[in-house]
């Protein structure tokens, strides 16, 4: 009875999640505003996105807790709109855990196996099997209230796995880990997940976390799929300067005028005088657009590029001071003072342990970067 | 976790006045309870004497009985529609006229006792039903079942709801999640509301002066006629035995619910 | 967050009991009180008339309601005895409440400021007198108070006084009863919101050079009035309508209105005057009803 909407294998080519235009409003406020997805059978997918923009909303309602106003949800090419949460084959792992505080691990990893009436000594194995997949041997008879966030976070996990859902959902569930911890959980959840083959939708709001352990993620903004992706999509590729600003760092400076040359545009802006840059894929019709760079793929020296003279026309080369720097260990951010008034955001990796390339405030610097390392957005 | 240097000697005069304040009075009647004299403030020495005088004076014995039963009774079902009252409250969206159905539960907790006193036994009057153990049963429950109500409400209130989704989406229906996630989490507030009940029953008197009928009366309603009469050694000793009788109930309770959330779930019957 | 439908059908259910429960027991009882107010006394049983008998036919029935009266209502407010008897409960009330809060604020204080596991035996210790009986605490006062009671004894033998002081029917004495009777009442909420409150606002304000005295004015006594609103009103409503401490504490030359309407109904079988000092007290308290009602509910929505 616990699985009558479950057990649907998708046919081969088709999705196992497909989400088709769903909505949802709470009074006036629309938290889903027509999402439409789908995901894969063995997929890592992230949803990411600021506080408020409706991913856990949409995550609730694949578990069922709320229900879509507007638009379907198919697991399997099966509408899951009329099951309850007890009645789906997807389980959640939630962002405070949940556990109940008056069961043991044991019992906790077990619960959802005694609701779906499986035999005494099936739970037991099932049971030993989870905990040692998550590594808890020994805690068992212990409570939530005596294990370690670490260890209870390793328990919300085996109990939502134990059920052998065909969909696993994740509410930011590292959120309450400390960042040592988190980096080795990370790793250890991406391994569990390719071992297992299932499918995992993990909810976050932090950008490193969903680049680093998602294969594919869809980027919210205000109840609507901003962009979906691969990581590196999404960071070399933003759709637009919303996105780019959302995931990592970046230097954008608006255009003011334009003008075709061959494959470049040359495009002039207020702040940083003429830069020419690769023409994008889709044309660009009448609206206001900016010049985006990551900082990263700005390289700074002291007197210019060496030897590209003859290439001058396809470099961008601004002068400027530097205003300040930021050393973070691996690498250092320069923010320099460009000589046509704008900052320019420049990271540079420290590959030497002594600072014999490292520049100093005041100190006059050549920034520059190629065509192709530019991407053009429209604001 | 606070600093104990954030105690002042203010603060550490003020509790200790006011835990003597709160005590003293009480520990005084004690301990009078046990004195041999039949002058009330002269002590003549420990003695039993008047608990054998209680245990022989058959009205206040009926009366006391009377009062445990009422108690027991209204207890029990003043929990039981206080609960499902506290769930409709925390855990129902909006329906038609939950304002009302709100204000008919916090009103009681602050209504001075002659009105809901009087007011009951005019309903009863005119439902022209026959006055005693059931009538003060039913007003003891209407006023107390408030009372268990709020401490249940609150309860649920700090309950972290995820914990009744997390149940539902490992595979309980709502009502088999409220049985076995809920119901455990929140026992030792229907236990503490219990306890609440029955002991305000079996201390009220306004109420169960308007709601009861002749020959039936309560303790508090015997002990306050020989109170208006003057101190009498023997009030003392009633009171100790309603003080140690309820000492008995709040450890029972207390037992009883740490007993209630040690249990896993393996051994619970659900 | 909202959109929880899934648990909101089962616990309507649940609301259905309960509110039949009330609704026969709390709310429709005013609806006889209300009536009884406005009928006249008789030497029957039940003691007033008119008797509505639904079974005596329409004209009958016409006739019970035109003998409705407010004549009740018109005795109460020029007989001089009615009127005295709500405005001393009211000055009581007021008094006891404000001598209640100036007791309690700082037992409630004290307790907030304990390190957390002491925090909840003191919590402990303040609830426990309150399950002990009402009538047992103000009886063991009356022990206390009377003329050979341990008061004077310790007094004379102190050499504070000459001759036993006259305590029991005084308003201090009443005022005493009370005082003991709400004291919990007042602490409780007093110290959840003392209790809630962030310590780091307190260091705050200190580092920003406020004096301690300032950092309770202008910090810890604003942030704790919610619970000073609801310490007041859960004891001031109650208080207005006290019958057992005046009774059995204060003298018998002025009455509160709970005496009052005790002596209608018991001593003179009046039940319709009795009835019509009831709804009159209902009256003047129910505007601190409403607003305890919204206190309640704002808290709930709280959590």
């Amino acid at each position: 009875m616990a699985r009558s909407a479950g057990d649907a294998h998708p046919a081969a080519g088709e999705p196992l999640l497909r989400i088709e235009s769903v909505a949802k409003a709470f009074g006036t406020f629309r938290a889903v505003d027509g999402v439409s997805l789908d995901i894969k059978a063995g997929e890592f997918f992230a949803l990411l996105g600021p506080s408020g923009c409706g991913k856990t909303t949409l995550l609730r309602m694949l578990a069922g807790f709320e229900s879509p106003d507007e638009g379907r949800i198919l697991l399997g090419g099966k509408d899951i709109a009329p099951a309850l949460p007890h009645e789906r084959p997807i389980n959640m792992m939630f962002q405070n855990y949940a556990l109940f505080p008056h069961l043991s691990v044991r019992d906790n990893i077990a619960f959802g196996l005694r609701r779906a009436n499986m035999a005494r000594a099936d739970i037991a194995t099932r049971v030993a099997e989870m905990v040692a997949l998550v590594k808890l041997e020994g805690l068992e008879k212990r409570k939530p209230d005596q294990l370690s966030g670490g260890q209870r976070q390793r328990v919300a996990l085996a109990r939502a796995l134990a059920r052998r859902p065909q969909l696993l959902l994740l509410d930011e569930p590292l959120a309450a880990l400390d960042k040592k911890l988190r980096e080795s959980t990370q790793g250890e959840l991406m391994e569990l997940q390719r071992r297992l083959g299932m499918t995992f939708i993990i909810v976050t709001h932090d950008q490193e976390e969903a680049m680093t352990m998602a294969s594919r993620i869809g980027v919210m903004k205000s109840g609507k799929l901003a962009q979906v992706g691969a990581p590196r999509e999404l960071y070399e590729a933003p759709r637009s300067r919303w996105i780019a600003e959302f995931v990592g760092d970046i230097n954008l400076f608006d255009a003011e005028s334009r003008l075709r040359d061959g494959h470049r545009l040359v495009i002039g802006t207020r702040d940083a005088g003429t830069l020419v840059v690769a023409e994008p894929r889709q044309p660009l019709g009448e609206v206001k657009f900016s010049v985006a760079i990551r900082p990263e793929k700005v390289k700074l020296s002291r007197r210019g590029p060496v030897g590209e003279a003859g290439h001058e026309a396809a470099i961008n080369r601004l002068d400027g001071v530097i205003a300040d720097i930021c050393y973070l260990g691996g690498t250092t951010t320069y923010r320099v003072k460009l000589d046509t008034g704008g900052m320019l955001q420049a990271s540079v990796i420290n590959s030497a342990r002594l600072d014999v390339d490292a520049y100093s405030v005041d100190q006059h610097v050549v920034a520059w970067f190629t065509p192709d390392d530019c991407v053009v957005l429209p604001s | 976790m606070r600093k104990v240097s954030r105690l002042s000697r203010f603060n550490v005069a003020s509790l200790a006045l006011g835990l003597a304040f709160l005590y003293l009075p009480i520990l005084i009647l004690v301990i009078y309870s046990f004195n041999a004299s039949r002058l009330v403030t002269v002590w003549g020495g420990w003695s039993l004497r008047w608990y054998y005088e209680f245990f022989d004076d058959r009205a206040m014995i009926e009366a006391s009985w009377m009062s445990l039963r009422v108690a027991v009774a209204s207890a029990t079902i003043a929990t039981l529609i206080g609960t499902l009252a506290a769930v409709a409250l925390s855990r129902g969206e909006r329906f038609r006229g939950r304002t009302l159905f709100s204000g008919m539960l916090y009103a009681p907790l602050v209504m001075p006792e002659v009105i809901t006193g009087l007011s009951l036994l005019l309903l009863f009057v005119a439902l022209n039903a026959e006055r005693g153990f059931w009538t003060v049963t039913i007003a003891h429950t209407t006023l107390t079942m408030c009372f268990v109500a709020v401490v249940v409400q609150s309860r649920l209130g700090s309950l972290d709801r995820s914990l009744e989704e997390a149940a539902m989406d490992l595979g309980c229906a709502p009502a088999r999640a409220f049985l076995s996630v809920t119901l455990p989490l929140i026992a030792p507030a229907i236990v503490a509301g219990w306890m609440l009940a029955f002991t305000l029953s079996l201390d009220d008197l306004v109420i169960a002066s308007f709601t009861t009928g002749p020959g039936s009366a309560t303790l508090p309603i015997r002990i306050y006629s020989e109170v208006r009469l003057g101190v009498k050694p023997e009030i003392n000793a009633i009171c100790t035995l309603v003080i140690a009788l309820i000492a008995v109930v709040i450890v029972l309770a207390s037992l009883a619910s740490k007993l209630s959330s040690s249990r896993g779930e393996s051994a619970a019957p659900l | 967050m909202s959109g929880r439908r899934i648990f909101a059908r089962p616990a309507r259910f649940a609301a259905i009991a309960p509110y039949v429960w009330m609704v026969l027991f709390f709310l429709v009882p005013f609806g006889f009180v209300l009536k009884i107010s406005l009928s006249q006394t008789a030497i029957a049983q039940p003691p007033y008339e008119p008797v509505f008998d639904l079974t005596a036919g329409w004209t009958a029935i016409q006739a019970a309601f035109a003998a409705l009266s407010l004549d009740n209502f018109k005795l109460l407010v020029s007989d001089d005895l009615y009127v005295f008897a709500y405005l001393r409960s009211l000055t009581v009330a007021v008094t006891a409440t404000a001598l209640l809060l100036l007791i309690g604020y700082p037992i409630a204080y004290g307790m907030a400021r304990l390190p957390k596991r002491w925090q909840a035996v003191a919590m402990v210790l303040v609830i426990v007198p309150f399950w002990t009986s009402f009538l047992i605490r103000i009886y063991a006062w009356i022990n206390i108070l009377q003329h050979d009671g341990l008061l004077n004894r310790i007094l004379l033998a102190l050499h504070l006084v000459s001759r036993p002081v006259v305590w029991l029917s005084t308003d201090t004495a009443m005022y005493i009863g009370i005082v003991y009777s709400y004291l919990p009442f007042m602490i409780l909420p007093l110290y959840a919101t003392l209790a809630k409150m962030e310590p780091a606002l307190e260091e705050a304000a200190a580092d920003l050079g406020a004096p301690p005295w300032q950092v309770f004015w202008l910090v810890t006594f604003p942030l704790s009035l919610p619970g000073v609103g609801a310490g007041v009103l859960l004891c001031f409503i109650p208080i207005v309508g006290e019958f057992v401490i005046p009774d059995l504490l204060a003298g018998s030359n002025s009455l509160m209105i709970g005496q009052t309407l005790w002596l209608e109904f018991f001593t003179n079988k009046d039940w319709p005057v009795a009835s019509a000092a009831a709804i009159v007290l209902l009256v003047v308290l129910l505007a601190p009803l409403l607003l305890y009602e919204r206190l309640q509910r704002r808290q709930l929505e709280e959590q």
